[in-house]
């Protein structure tokens, strides 16, 4: 009763999946915490000029990721740029992040009290350093669980990529059921490994968030 | 580079059936939304309890809702049950999934809410000659479910988005379903999936004006 076919090349091809996975969300990540820290600023700093920038975003939080890795997808192909699937995942992940990212950017710094910017800019600061040194550490520490769970959801959300062909955990197990049909024990191993993955970066984070808010 | 011609007549004639895969997808996703408030509230309940074993059931679901891809959770339902030999069909494995999803999720959004509602609130309300479930069901939910209720409004959202997830598990009467059965008939995916982001998005829109009217006419003092 207890006898599978699962081997131990089967585990190394998850493994492999997995490592799709997080390179996925690392850049994804990158990108998306670059953009989004731009936008976010933009959209605190200028709420009046860029409130189009605004809807665009909203846009792309208001769709199905799905439907926006699809739609990407074939206009990749009309316009003919010659992007790797792992890319097109990539670039929709990342402005899916962006737009998340932006509004926590947003509320971290209209979270820095008005009065603390004043009396930072009436000791002399200019603009600049009033956000590199009074704006930036205090919104910091406000947007980081944001910014945390958002590491977690994009970790989720890269099992959508499989729709546009790219072999990451989830597809893999798929794969490896399609072959040895035993469903529940390799969606099982499957959904260990993204928890265990969540946990890690979870755990991480808190213990950064911890140490941040040592001196508060 | 360019040599493409959109062509949109057809995906505008496939309108009507993509009316029809909207409303199943709201339908879906609402009921997920009831479900999912009702489920929610008990594991609230539950994971505030003293018995080990509620709160170990309670806090082991909130965090596999939490820490899996809602994908994931989907096809354990679906292939899952059905080498357990429950054949589910694809729309029931949707709606679970997506109400396991929710439960977890706003279960956490509940515990929240929760410590925002007074403690002498309760005592206030046992002291009056209320039993423990009166007290819940007529003093503390009807705050709580004021407190929550803009993350409410916001789960619906996601639940819709989610709903899209049924095509992988080959659902074909939601949007995203009959967007794909025309796309496979057409190969026209832009054209169609363009035109599905365009009605994602009111459905989207809709839900968030709705809530807003709701919340005008709920919340006056």
């Amino acid at each position: 009763m207890f006898s599978t076919s699962l081997t131990v090349n089967d585990l190394l091809y998850l493994l492999e999946g997995a490592w799709v996975t997080v390179q996925l969300t690392a850049w994804s990540i990158l990108l998306g915490t670059l953009a989004g820290l731009l936008f976010g600023l933009l959209r605190a700093l200028l709420p009046r000029a860029s409130l189009p920038l605004a809807w665009v975003l909203d846009a792309f939080r208001s769709v199905p990721l799905l439907i926006q890795f699809v739609l990407f997808n074939s206009l990749k192909s009309i316009v003919g740029l010659d992007l790797s699937a792992f890319a097109v995942g990539c670039i929709v992940l990342g402005v899916y992040a962006a737009a998340y990212f932006t509004e926590i950017v947003r509320g971290g710094v209209l979270a820095v009290p008005l009065s603390t910017r004043r009396a930072s800019r009436s000791l002399g600061l200019s603009y600049l350093q009033d956000l590199r040194f009074i704006v930036l550490p205090i919104a910091t520490r406000v947007a980081f669980p944001g910014w945390l769970n958002l590491v977690l959801g994009v970790m989720k959300d890269t099992a959508l990529v499989m729709w546009i062909g790219i072999v990451e955990l989830l597809r893999a197990s798929q794969t490896i059921v399609t072959r040895i049909q035993e469903p529940l024990l390799v969606l099982c191993i499957a959904g260990l490994i993204y928890y265990v993955m969540s946990l890690v970066v979870a755990r991480l984070g808190a213990r950064l968030e911890r140490r941040w808010q040592e001196n508060d | 580079m360019f040599d493409y011609t959109f062509q949109w007549r057809p995906a505008l004639r496939a309108l009507p059936d993509m009316f029809a895969g909207a409303w199943v997808t709201f339908e879906t996703a609402a009921l997920s939304m009831i479900f999912g408030v009702l489920i929610a509230l008990v594991l609230t309940v539950m994971r505030q309890a003293r018995h080990p074993l509620l709160r170990g059931v309670g806090n082991g679901w909130v965090s596999i809702a939490r820490n899996t891809p809602s994908l994931f959770q989907i096809y354990i339902l679906y292939f899952g049950l059905g080498s357990l030999g429950l054949h589910v069909s694809s729309w029931f494995a949707l709606l679970a999934g997506i109400t396991f999803n929710n439960a977890g999720y706003l279960a956490e959004n509940f515990r929240g809410g929760l410590k925002a509602v007074p403690g002498t609130q309760m005592r206030a309300a046992r002291s009056l000659g209320m039993s423990a479930f009166q007290a819940y069901r007529m003093i503390i939910v009807p705050q709580l479910l004021r407190i929550v209720f803009y993350p409410l409004t916001n789960q619906m959202v996601w639940a819709v988005l989610m709903t899209s997830l049924g095509v992988v598990v080959g659902l074909n009467n939601d949007l995203t379903g009959v967007t794909q059965e025309y796309n496979v008939k057409t190969f026209r995916t832009f054209e169609y999936f363009a035109l599905a982001a365009v009605l994602y998005y009111l459905i989207a829109k809709l839900i968030v004006g709705l809530a807003r009217l709701l919340s005008w006419r709920l919340f006056r003092y």
